[in-house]
């Protein structure tokens, strides 16, 4: 298996603790960010596989990170999947719109993480 | 709980479901019937087993059955059966003669994640399937999840368990802080208690039978008596999903793998068998 990577950004550190735990069980290593402007230069230094990224954060919130991200290296990667406790219709659409993979609303547990990663093509489902 | 207890409970089950609790299933009675202890104003399993024992045909016993045999579920469970149904059912469509309906059978379809994945694939599917009307019966053992399951109402972490983002956004609606699905979905699939021990013949003829995470709960007397039932009820070019663990080998010689098809079985044809 090649080494896998996946950025989870997130301004709460116990969000990324946990979500850490979870992706790291599924065969990715795990970088942080806690904010889009972070990410965007953790994307730029090593472009990780995947991004799990959340919505409402300081600095620059995922929505933008993610429009940065799209203009800069295009559609398919990295593959990024919404986690957010934004959860109505016209927010999803938003974000898919914007060029999300995949869209978690919280909370998550390790069922929904490796569902929505299996939907976002990360992983196959015969696990 | 006392193992008289214990034997008793999952004895009724046993009579009434056929699915074989074994001994490290003594956590899921205490969970599962903690609501039920609760309502009844009951101390202990010990106690409803008295109740129970004492007057058998209580309803209590149905909703005691009931509760012990509901699964988790989730939509698109597994993936591949799906996958295998979205390639065969433009096939089945086009082999049938005018205006025959084709028939698919969620059995054990729980709360309806399984029989609405189906839907969504057929209305996907759309102009593929050339106008071909296609019924879906969701059958359980519990009125309790037949009920849930007609309704078409989730919770926030049942649809994000299988179901694509963008097929939320399409099939489902929020309504008070959990999802309903569409009415076009929710009126292409009929709901049915039927028990899997029961004679299927009035459930007729189906093309495509789902029967997958159920065997595993049975011995394998009840599991050969299962597979034999749904092969009756199985066309003779139909298709039947079993669960990832589950196999006929040593149970029916009447259905065999569709060959590169991971959980996907057809009847043995006169051909195959001469060969």
């Amino acid at each position: 298996m090649q080494n896998r990577s996946c950025l989870i950004v997130d301004d709460s550190p116990v969000v990324r603790r946990a979500a850490r735990r979870i992706v790291e069980g599924l065969g990715f290593t795990v970088r942080e960010a806690k904010d889009g402007a972070e990410a965007l230069v953790s994307c730029r230094t090593e472009m990780p596989e995947a991004v799990l990224l959340d919505w409402n954060m300081p600095v620059m919130d995922g929505l933008e990170f993610l429009k940065h991200v799209r203009a800069e290296h295009g559609p398919s990667r990295p593959i990024i999947v919404l986690c957010t406790t934004e959860a109505s219709i016209d927010r999803i659409v938003e974000a898919l719109a914007a060029g999300a993979q995949e869209y978690i609303m919280k909370p998550f547990d390790a069922g929904i993480l490796h569902d929505k990663f299996v939907q976002a093509g990360l992983l196959s489902d015969a696990a | 709980m006392t193992p008289e207890s214990f034997q008793f409970l999952t004895g009724l089950v046993k009579a009434r479901s056929g699915i074989v609790l074994t001994t490290e299933k003594a956590y899921m009675l205490e969970t599962r019937l903690a609501p039920i202890l609760k309502r009844e104003r009951l101390a202990s399993l010990d106690a409803l087993a008295g109740r129970l024992r004492s007057a058998p045909s209580l309803p209590l016993a149905t909703e005691v059955v009931e509760a012990l045999t509901t699964n988790e579920s989730s939509f698109f469970r597994d993936g591949k059966p799906f996958e295998h149904l979205r390639k065969i059912l433009p096939a089945l469509a086009a082999s049938r003669p005018a205006g025959q309906t084709l028939r698919v059978w969620s059995a054990a379809s729980s709360t309806g994640q399984e029989a609405y994945s189906v839907a969504m694939i057929v209305n996907e599917l759309g102009p593929v399937l050339g106008g071909r009307r296609v019924e879906i019966l969701g059958t359980d053992l519990s009125r309790d999840v037949l009920a849930r399951a007609q309704e078409g109402l989730f919770s926030q972490f049942e649809v994000q368990r299988g179901l694509p983002v963008q097929l939320l956004v399409k099939y489902f609606k929020p309504d008070s802080g959990r999802w309903r699905i569409a009415d076009g979905l929710r009126t292409m699939v009929r709901w049915q208690c039927y028990n899997l021990l029961e004679n299927p013949a009035i459930l007729g003829r189906f093309d495509i039978i789902f029967c997958r995470n159920v065997l595993i709960y049975f011995d394998a007397a009840t599991k050969t008596q299962v597979l034999s039932n749904i092969s009756n009820q199985l066309q003779p070019d139909g298709y039947v999903y079993l669960g990832g663990a589950e196999t006929v080998l040593g149970l029916t010689t009447r259905l065999v793998p569709s060959s590169g098809e991971r959980g996907a079985y057809e009847l043995m044809r006169s051909a195959a068998k001469a060969s």
